[in-house]
């Protein structure tokens, strides 16, 4: 019996398919590399370039922190994405919760998911400029600012989840607490929102993966501020970077790595949250 | 009767502040664009109202032609390289192949690093790597081949998403049509074209719209691989209308640019709707 199933494996897919893994790890292995060499060992031939380093020194890495001031922005990030992700779980529930309940029956609710969800269409270049010129206006030209457009930016996706993920959870749940004197506020956090995690696991994968990367909404409202997320400060020191490449290739893999061990630590949940945010 | 008070009260209260919001951040800034596409700021200083001038202008602006023509040409190319290739990944990893849930995990790593970062590494890449292998100078630095290497670099990413995608898809064929098909002597390509393709026609249309979109609005990947150059070839809109309304002091002329920018996605996603609905009837 055991024979017969391997022998069902493809092979030659298999191996196809391993191969094609080169154009995925290659661009991985070439940073690695080049950031744990020193500048004297990139001599200009492919080869120079690509071997793999004398010795596995941290020297790049600790001076790529210090220039890029590295702490600084990974604490940036971890703050705008972390709050942006609670929040958006608080909000978007909540608001998924209201409308859904009722966008069948009244038609004020039907009106607020179509307004809210046709923002969907809206791209961020148009909003951009306005956008710069109200957060400065309102004094919140800053992180806070960066984190209420999140939250705008990503509500129409995050109510059509919940407010779809709501149907499959039957109204009678809810009729059960009123009979036990709940209000529906209460009945909301204690019986609904706890039913609904599977989607605020699929919420916060993807809005954690969208804003962490998320590069132009940073670079035009805290621009003025002097604040860097690490994937802006990339942008940021590449005039310091020079032609250091090693330098550079450290402080890359170092914006590259914490979305890495995530990665490998909750592969399943983000590849679930992936496709279940796309394709309801 | 009290509940009911209650019920809709709250039902109100959880959804006014949230609304509210939602207009500040969408809405209101939509409108402002709108207004100021009507005037000649430049972003400081004061500014006259100039009626449809930027809009008349806009249409006969060669940059702005350009930065369509390319930003088209680009999503046109990257959609369907992207599709294709993420269709026969998808395709792959979905048969009955060894070590299948890790080669699918490492398939999806592109997608969950950052675009600006990749661009970097690419940057370097089609810098010295490429050249150094072929003789040849950068492609980067062509202006008839920069667009290319853009389209490589967004698709590297896009198909990690796509093929997940298309994947999950291919995992709602039952098993009983391929036998089913196989006793009527499908095999191969007739196979794939007459049972598997029509059968996940909802996620190709998914993945059609969310890269399509997603190409449209390319920036990263320009600000990390050539900024707009050489000469200006690779200016996607949304890269123009950030360099020359943050800074080159057409605020007024690239908000024209960004409402008509608004249309054409909007008129976008609305004809990719109704073509998909339509397609997806005749089944």
């Amino acid at each position: 019996m055991n024979v017969k199933v391997k022998e069902r494996y493809n092979w030659p897919v298999t191996i196809l398919l391993i191969l094609g893994l080169i154009t995925v790890i290659f661009p991985l292995y070439m940073t690695i590399v080049i950031a744990f060499k020193q500048p004297s060992e990139m001599t200009n031939s492919i080869a120079g370039i690509l071997s793999l380093p004398k010795s596995w020194s941290l020297s790049n890495f600790s001076e790529a922190m210090r220039v890029t001031d590295f702490w600084r922005s990974l604490r940036n990030s971890l703050l705008i994405t972390g709050v942006t992700v609670v929040l958006s779980i608080l909000l978007h529930s909540m608001v998924g919760y209201a409308i859904g309940r009722n966008k069948a029956k009244k038609k004020w609710y039907n009106l607020a998911y179509l307004y809210i969800v046709s923002g969907m269409f809206v791209p961020f270049a148009i909003l951009m400029m306005p956008l710069v010129k109200q957060t400065a206006q309102w004094g919140i030209a800053n992180i806070i600012g960066v984190i209420l457009c999140y939250l705008v930016f990503y509500m129409p996706m995050n109510l059509m989840l919940y407010s779809g993920y709501l149907v499959n959870i039957p109204v009678a749940l809810e009729e059960a607490a009123r009979v036990d004197g709940a209000t529906t506020w209460t009945t909301y956090w204690k019986i609904i929102f706890p039913i609904m995690s599977p989607m605020h696991a699929t919420v916060a994968v993807i809005t954690a993966l969208s804003v962490w990367n998320d590069v132009m909404t940073p670079l035009v409202i805290m621009s003025g501020s002097g604040l860097n997320t690490l994937p802006l400060a990339q942008m940021s020191f590449q005039t310091q970077f020079g032609t250091n490449y090693n330098l550079a290739f450290a402080s890359y893999l170092l914006a590259l790595l914490p979305l890495l061990i995530f990665y490998i630590i909750c592969q399943k949940q983000i590849l679930n949250g992936v496709v279940n945010g796309a394709v309801k | 009767m009290k509940y009911s008070n209650d019920r809709q009260r709250t039902f109100m209260l959880m959804t006014i502040p949230v609304v509210l919001l939602f207009f500040a951040f969408n809405t209101l800034p939509l409108i402002k664009g709108f207004i100021y596409s009507f005037t000649n700021f430049k972003g400081y200083g004061t500014y006259d109202w100039v009626g449809f001038r930027n809009y008349i202008d806009l249409f006969q602006d060669a940059r702005v032609g350009k930065s369509y023509l390319f930003t088209l040409k680009m999503a046109v190319l990257a959609t369907i390289v992207t599709n294709v290739v993420s269709l026969i990944l998808a395709l792959g990893l979905n048969s009955k192949i060894r070590f299948k849930s890790a080669l699918r995990g490492m398939y999806f790593i592109p997608n969950i690093l950052g675009a600006l970062v990749v661009g970097y590494i690419f940057n370097y890449f089609f810098t010295y790597i490429l050249p150094s292998l072929f003789n040849t100078t950068s492609i980067l630095a062509s202006t008839t081949w920069a667009w290319v290497g853009i389209v490589v670099v967004c698709a590297w990413q896009a198909i990690a998403m796509n093929t997940i995608i298309y994947i999950s898809g291919l995992s709602t064929v039952p098993e009983e049509v391929y036998e089913a098909g196989s006793i009527d002597g499908a095999t191969g390509w007739s196979k794939f074209k007459n049972l598997t393709f029509p059968l996940i026609i909802p996620f190709f249309s998914i993945n059609m719209v969310l890269s399509g979109k997603n190409f449209l609005m390319v920036f990263d990947q320009i600000m990390a691989l050539t900024k707009g150059g050489p000469a200006q070839s690779t200016e996607s809109i949304s890269f123009l209308i950030y360099n020359n309304g943050m800074a080159g002091g057409q605020f007024g002329f690239q908000s024209a640019n960004a409402v008509v920018f608004f249309i054409v996605i909007v008129a976008f996603s609305v004809a990719q709707l109704r073509f998909t609905s339509s397609k997806e009837e005749q089944l």
